[in-house]
């Protein structure tokens, strides 16, 4: 994983100072959606080979929950966003 | 006597005696030696047992792959055990012990394993398994565990502390030999920011054993000059006692600074250890070539050491390793080795080369055997002879001291550990860094250019890039004219046929020839299978010296190219590092954050015996004057607690407040156990579940 993160409110600090909740992409669904569906959100992730958004909280930092995009095979980290901007943009 | 301090030579300070213990044993060295060349100057050859079949072993290298001189050193809480003579450095009142025998390093009940070794051939922790399961429990494995092992650990608090810390250059430079002072320089010339870390407690690398000379003065000198420049420049870093660790992700390496190892008592204000992560824009592997043993039967005895490691304690530290030497090589090195001892006024006594047309020159009156193999060694806890054989004509020749040389190998741990894999050269006839990339770069005898001259010249170029690179002047500088040039070369020797004792290819986990034989028979020829199956390269040294050898009988077994055998996967860290240093200051009552509870304090006054729960601080019971134990206290509350009233600070639980008509038929169809409707003012603790755990 990568050593260090650029985080948008505090710049470079090492990846110590994050916790990592986990897939990004998953959407919670509606209250009245199919048992299926919940299943599938509270249960069911996938370990991808390659591109991968996580929630990171900059725990040790300015606290914020942060959408990284990484490679979880190269290591690659290609954006790091605040998470409230990723959830506005989204229409959320 | 036959490992002796020579009259003269090396870069030690002859004017500063320090006086040692080993086993009890009061000795002499002098200061900037290691206590392995302390040893040797002592005739201690003896310095340990092997893990498996507890066979006497001494000191094989100089340096870092040390497999065999492992010691502890210390007392009492303060011990480290398993550490490496090689890089110790000598101190006044250095207390070491040899480790992995008993009673007494001479005379250890454990070598009667040896005598057990068809038993305990590779694989047998596995086939052993397949015994009665109570035969394994009752009588192998307590007898293994006691026999086998290397040092103790100390259990008592480890007085020592311990700090981390991080550092940012624009180039780091791995290891301070001529390629490393080179591009250390000329990066610094320019302006970089630089960090020049070595391992060694005296930088210069194979510069202080080196014969050649440099702009027509000793080697020595000239790395003495390129020091003194470096230390007057502001933007470099010197970093000795320094072992970089591990390459990681965005550039940034792991290192162990050994900050106050080298005293006999640490000052408090400083740490012991420092574990450094350093975020470098760019990096320089310059950590030299390391050279092979040759795996020959008898290879083994107190005495067979490396031919390179001879010279670094001859030329280095004023010490000889035997007062007659023979030389069993491959290639030329075995014969620089011959004539630095030589000039040393150490008997040579015969050179066994491999090869069948050596053209390189032998010390005057030395007898040179080529197309040789040394198939078995004379001697019990040290060597005193060897027997030579010639196309079915066995000899033996007398010797106190036996130097191995088998071919270099570019140490590229660092370069490997991010997952790319090692590639083949045919040509060089090792393993070389793979493509990486700009962020590291491998430099002279690491990236397989083993002369002097080309040393110097590749870390002054590559260095030079890296400048441009950056954006900094890539200004070239004048190179240092070299003396006579070595020649590197030698010829490919995985196994010296003919073997009449057991040839070993891992010296710290007794595997030999035989047990690579058995772990191809059986099905476990892959090398990452055949490393497991017989623990060729498990051992604390990692394979240091073992890999290569492990790699090339693999593919001479099956008459196959290494390339296609290749190596085992490379991981930090390059050598062992303490927990302590790992922990740094984050220990005991720092290890967690300590939370408290609002009653913290009053408790506190009311005499709480506090207890650990989760991060919050607790109290367990409250101990009144007189009460001896926590019984006393604990039966004393619960009854007062059933005859009046007890208060419980659970203020560091959850809570949520629900109220309303309906609110226990709500907590009804939330938990599973259910509600007591109507009871005001109960108490009752549950769980809740949220989407991720409890
Ligand atoms: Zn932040």
């Amino acid at each position: 994983m990568a050593s260090l993160i650029h985080c948008p409110h505090c710049g470079v600090r090492p990846s110590q100072e994050f916790s990592i909740r986990g897939d990004a992409s998953v959407v919670r669904p509606a209250p009245d959606a199919a048992d299926e569906a919940w299943h599938e959100y509270v249960h069911l992730r996938s370990n991808p080979r390659g591109r991968h958004r996580e929630h990171w909280h900059h725990v040790a930092g300015c606290r914020r929950w942060l959408v990284v995009e990484r490679d979880t095979f190269t290591h690659d980290v290609f954006s790091v966003t605040d998470g409230a901007a990723v959830a506005r943009e989204g229409g959320r | 006597m036959t490992a002796y301090r020579l009259g003269s030579g090396g870069v030690v300070d002859r004017s500063n005696t320090l006086s040692f213990k080993f086993d009890g044993r009061a000795m002499k060295g002098y200061a900037g030696e290691t206590l392995a060349s302390a040893l040797l100057a002592n005739d201690q050859l003896l310095v340990g047992r092997s893990f498996k079949y507890h066979r006497p072993r001494g000191i094989v290298t100089a340096g870092p792959s040390e497999p065999n001189a492992l010691v502890a050193i210390g007392k009492g809480a303060a011990t480290d055990p398993n550490t490496k003579a090689t890089v110790a450095e000598l101190y006044a009142g250095l207390d070491a012990r040899s480790q992995n025998r008993w009673p007494s390093l001479k005379y250890d009940i454990g070598a009667l394993n040896g005598l057990l070794s068809p038993f305990l051939s590779a694989g047998f922790y596995y086939k052993t398994f397949m015994w009665p399961a109570a035969f394994w429990e009752k009588v192998y494995e307590p007898l293994i565990r006691r026999a086998a092992g290397l040092g103790r650990a100390v259990l008592e608090h480890d007085p020592h502390s311990y700090e981390k810390c991080w550092a940012h250059c624009d180039l780091i430079v791995v290891g301070a030999g001529p390629t490393g002072l080179m591009a250390a320089l000329t990066a610094g010339r320019v302006g970089l920011r630089v960090i020049l870390a070595d391992e060694d407690f005296r930088l210069g690398g194979s510069l202080l054993a080196e014969t050649t000379r440099i702009d027509d003065r000793p080697a020595v000198d000239f790395a003495e000059a390129c020091l003194a420049e470096l230390r007057a420049l502001p933007n470099i870093t010197i970093m000795p006692r320094t072992t970089v660790f591990g390459w990681y992700d965005d550039n940034v390496f792991g290192a162990l600074e050994r900050v106050q190892k080298h005293v006999v008592a640490p000052q408090a204000k400083l740490p012991v250890e420092r574990l450094w992560r350093i975020v470098a824009k760019r990096a320089l592997l310059a950590t030299g070539a390391e050279e092979g043993p040759l795996v020959f039967g008898g290879n083994d005895r107190p005495g067979v050491m490396m031919a390179g490691a001879m010279r670094t304690y001859a030329n280095r530290f004023g010490v000889a390793a035997g007062r007659s030497v023979a030389i069993f090589t491959n290639g030329s090195a075995g014969y620089r080795t011959a004539s630095d001892l030589s000039a040393h006024g150490v008997e040579v006594a015969a050179i066994i080369d491999s090869r069948d047309a050596p053209r390189d020159a032998a010390p005057a009156g030395v007898r040179v055997i080529p197309s040789a193999s040394v198939i078995d060694t004379r001697g019990r806890q040290r060597v005193c002879g060897l027997v030579v054989e010639r196309a079915g004509f066995e000899e033996t020749i007398a010797c106190d001291a036996i130097g191995m040389s088998g071919g270099w190998n570019p140490v590229i741990h660092l370069a490997c550990q991010r997952g790319a894999k090692a590639v083949w050269s045919p040509e060089l006839n090792t393993f070389l860094a793979p493509d990486i990339g700009n962020g590291l770069v491998v430099a002279g005898s690491a990236a397989g250019r083993y002369s002097l001259g080309g040393c110097l010249r590749d870390g002054a170029e590559r260095a030079a890039r890296i400048a441009g690179d950056l954006g900094f002047p890539s200004v070239g500088n004048p190179l240092p004219a070299v003396g006579d040039e070595v020649d590197p070369s030698f010829t490919a020797l995985w196994y010296a046929p003919g073997a009449k004792a057991k040839a070993f290819v891992d010296f710290q986990n007794d595997v030999d020839v035989k047990d690579l034989g058995l772990a191809l028979r059986e099905g476990f020829g892959h090398v990452e299978h055949a490393k497991r199956y017989t623990t060729a390269g498990m051992a604390t040294d990692q394979g240091k010296l073992s890999a290569i050898n492990t790699t090339g009988l693999l593919a001479a077994m099956q008459g196959i190219s290494p390339a296609d055998v290749g190596t085992t996967t490379f991981r930090p860290f390059y050598t062992p590092v303490a927990f302590g240093a790992l922990a740094g200051t984050a220990r005991d009552e720092r290890a967690a954050p300590v939370r408290k509870s609002p009653l913290y304090g009053w408790a506190e006054k009311n005499g709480a015996i506090f207890v650990d729960s989760g991060l919050w601080y607790r109290p367990a019971y409250f101990a009144r004057h007189g009460e001896k134990t926590w019984r006393e206290s604990t039966d004393r509350e619960v009854v007062n607690v059933r005859q009046h009233v007890g208060l419980c600070d659970v203020s560091t639980l959850g809570k949520i407040e629900i109220f309303g008509p309906d609110a226990a038929e709500f907590l009804n169809r939330l938990y599973c156990n259910p509600q007591p409707a109507g009871r005001q003012g109960a108490l009752r603790a549950d769980a809740a579940r949220g989407r991720n755990s409890l």
